[in-house]
């Protein structure tokens, strides 16, 4: 009989069951969506953040000062390097998957036609592999602001990028030569960074390292990594911490964290994280997040209430049926059941649904804002279904109370 | 008559008529805060990004320098859209030979520019340098005095501290200008800009520089300005597509309780239609009754969501979100539309429906 009725009353009112279920349906897939996107933001926005390039700096551990102004780079020759042979083990770290990119440099300076030029050896998109592993590194992914007006050089060729500024006063475009130290090689492309490379020559590594005399040698090597921003655990020195607070540091992906275990595949170097990329990505990411987090919560509580809302209309209406059924002799319990399992199968009704729905809301709009698909954990289908029923309940409690209070004769007359 | 109708009608069925106004505050109060929120917060970030520090380089050609009466009109354009700080640059010798640049800058504007720099002490009186960490160990491994020496003159510093930084600033020294001046006798060479505001508003005054200085090479520093550029755009289409969300749910939940709420009052129709209403005269007078909740839903929710966007503002900024009346049009007009859209769809599915049928409860 109960079973039946709740039956009947799903057959019969069909516009008002669906309103409901559209209300907690829509209320629900909002709800999944928001949370999805607040969980995945801090994610997509720190791979978005490595548009700003490194946010690490590897250099020899004894490595004499750098003396650069601008573009001219007045170094004496000689000091530590590292060796180009140990880079592939970065990926070989614990926070391996966290790498996006790293470009090792080499500079030297070198005599074309007069003038001192300073040239620069990095990788552009050269082919790595380590252990079964391979991968594509270099200045194209490291430094994604670098625009090149002609042809990125392959990294075996004798091509070499030359800079915006150093371009327009020597009159070079691409497909000219120059001559360096008596050999010549050929221009590639108009390099443009709003940087100090506008003003140098970019060239292949191995090209910088055969004209430096210094076969295998790298002066400093940037590194991308996808961090957590820091806080004050972040900032403690891991030698002191104790095993498991060590662990706890070592596992994190702060800055730190990843310069320590650069170290320790780098003989002899001294990782740092570049503060004004690191620092202020960390500050950025925060307060998105943060922002998001606080974005979700009002729009939780505004679907919750409007959804509420919604059901206390619909209860409403049915004061009549109640009537009629306390008339025939439902008591208080009978009738509360029947309200309530009603809400309860149109709040999982339409929780699930809403879940799909947002599912597949947060996962277009990961790909078209983001290029990648934000993943609903299905972790979240339980708690979305709470939500549901609670919200579907409180809108509907008030109602199912007053109406459970009514004289029954007053609903049949229609004088409530 | 039609006014006693109004209030009578809302006051006699108290319950429903707040629940639908509930309804249509709800979606006010989601409408404005998201509006308020996704005008401020982009000014809100652009200022968080400003913390990367200059996005335009002005450099003098090579071998050149700005005088002070350039860079005071460098400053002139800048005005109050940004802040220009000069940079001087000289390569000077330690007591044992070592070369080590030193620049000349204005330490205050500095660090202003600059907040990233992890400085354990910024220079206060004159003869005061901060010095790059890695320069420390080779200049003053124990803090305190040394000796630089340009072009044959040698100057007395005192340590006041180190920068850290991870880049190029740990091997260098920074001086006051005005002592680096006397000391060097060279003017700065380099000026970087943090400019304030939009990416149009960086691009004009980009533009006003280049034709105000057409000795000097000005340049945006494209790696800050494509990296905010990309970041801001993402968030503010995420921003976007959350408060469409939020504002397309709410009205529709306005619609679902308004359509409830006329189907509830259908016998009220009936009797004034019995009674010789016409179809006209109903709709009028429903549509009255909406828009008075309507304007007054709107109005409570504008309220409510001005305090929500503050609210936000201050927790995750720590700067209220600023009270924007011009949200008000678009919030009062929406909510008023949805209403009565909300109340005169079902009134035209009952208006077919005879009187009579309706009283006998069918």
């Amino acid at each position: 009989m109960f079973v039946r009725l709740v039956y009947e009353s799903f057959r019969r009112q069909t516009r008002r069951k669906l309103l409901m279920a559209i209300a907690v349906t829509l209320g629900a897939a909002v709800s999944t969506a928001m949370i999805a996107i607040a969980v995945d933001i801090g994610d997509k926005i720190s791979h978005e953040l490595r548009s700003y390039g490194a946010n690490l700096l590897v250099t020899p551990a004894e490595d004499s000062l750098d003396v650069q102004i601008g573009s001219v780079n007045l170094k004496p020759a000689g000091g530590a390097y590292l060796s180009e042979a140990d880079l592939p083990k970065i990926k070989g770290i614990f926070w391996r998957n966290n790498i996006t990119g790293f470009a090792p440099e080499l500079q030297t300076n070198v005599k074309v036609g007069g003038a001192d030029w300073t040239l620069v050896g990095t990788y552009f998109a050269k082919k790595l592999k380590f252990g079964d592993q391979e991968f594509t590194t270099g200045a194209r992914k490291t430094f994604p602001w670098w625009k090149v007006n002609g042809a990125w050089p392959a990294d075996d060729s004798n091509q070499v990028l030359v800079g915006e500024k150093l371009a327009t006063e020597n009159a070079m475009s691409p497909g000219k030569e120059i001559l360096v130290s008596g050999r010549t090689y050929g221009v590639s492309g108009i390099l443009s960074t709003g940087g100090p490379e506008d003003g140098q020559i970019v060239a292949p590594l191995s090209l910088v390292q055969s004209l430096a005399g210094k076969p295998g040698a790298v002066s400093k090597l940037f590194v991308s990594a996808v961090t957590k921003p820091e806080d004050a655990f972040a900032r403690r020195n891991p030698d002191s911490l104790t095993p498991a607070d060590r662990d706890r540091w070592y596992c994190s992906p702060y800055p730190q964290s990843i310069a320590y275990q650069l170290q320790e595949v780098l003989p002899h170097s001294h990782a740092e994280q570049i503060r004004q990329v690191a620092q202020n990505e960390g500050n950025v990411l925060s307060r998105i997040e943060g922002l998001m987090l606080l974005i979700t919560l009002a729009a939780l509580f505004t679907s919750g209430l409007a959804v509420s809302a919604a059901m206390a209309t619909a209860m409403f209406e049915r004061r009549q049926e109640i009537g009629l059924m306390k008339a025939l002799g439902a008591g208080h319990f009978a009738l509360s059941a029947i309200f309530i399992t009603e809400s309860f199968l149109l709040a999982c009704l339409g929780g699930v649904l809403g879940f799909a729905a947002g599912s597949l809301l947060a996962r277009k709009l990961g790909q078209s804002i983001f290029g990648s698909a934000i993943v609903v954990e299905p972790v979240l289908l339980p708690l979305i279904l709470a939500i549901a029923v609670a919200v579907t309940f409180a809108g509907s409690a008030a109602a199912i109370r007053r109406a459970v209070k009514y004289d029954p004769v007053h609903a049949l007359r229609g004088e409530a | 008559m039609f006014l006693r109708m109004l209030t009578r009608a809302a006051i006699l069925r108290k319950r429903t008529a707040i629940a639908a106004l509930c309804a249509i505050m709800v979606a006010a109060t989601a409408s404005t805060a998201m509006l308020s929120l996704f005008v401020d917060v982009q000014g809100k970030l652009r200022k968080e990004f400003r913390r990367f520090g200059a996005n335009i380089v002005v450099e003098a050609k090579k071998g050149g320098s700005f005088s002070p009466d350039k860079f005071r009109q460098i400053e002139a354009s800048v005005a109050t859209h940004g802040l220009a700080v000069p940079f001087a640059y000289a390569v000077a010798n330690t007591t044992k030979g070592e070369a080590v640049v030193v620049a000349g800058t204005d330490l205050t504007l500095a660090r202003k520019l600059n907040p990233w720099w992890e400085v354990s002490s910024w220079p206060e009186g004159p003869g005061q340098a901060l010095i790059g960490v890695r320069a420390a160990k080779i200049i003053a491994p124990n803090g305190g005095r040394f000796q630089l020496t340009y072009q044959g003159r040698t100057l007395d510093l005192l340590s006041s501290g180190t920068v850290r930084t991870g880049a190029g600033e740990d091997s260098r020294v920074y001086m006051s200008l005005a002592e680096f001046q006397s000391w060097t006798g060279l003017q700065p060479s380099v000026v970087e800009i943090a400019a304030y505001g939009s990416s149009a508003e960086v691009t004009s005054l980009l533009a006003a520089l280049q034709r105000n200085l057409p000795g000097a090479d000005v340049h945006p520093v494209r790696q800050v300005t494509e990296g905010e550029a990309n970041i801001l755009g993402k968030t503010r289409s995420t921003l976007l597509w959350s408060a469409v969300f939020i504002v397309f749910t709410a009205a529709l939940c306005v619609l679902a309780t308004l359509t409830g709420w006329i189907f509830d009052r259908r016998r009220d129709f009936a009797i004034m239609k019995a009674i010789g209403a016409s179809d006209w005269i109903i709709a009028a007078f429903v549509a009255g009754e909406a828009g008075l909740l309507a304007c007054i839903g709107a109005l409570l929710g504008f309220v409510a969501g001005t305090g929500i966007a503050a609210w936000i503002g201050r927790a995750n900024f720590h700067a209220p979100v600023t009270p924007r009346l011009d949200a008000l049009p678009p919030v009062l007009i929406g909510c008023v539309l949805v209403t009565l859209i909300a109340t005169l769809l079902p009134l035209r599915l009952l208006r077919h429906i005879q009187p009579a049928m309706i009283l006998r409860g069918e």
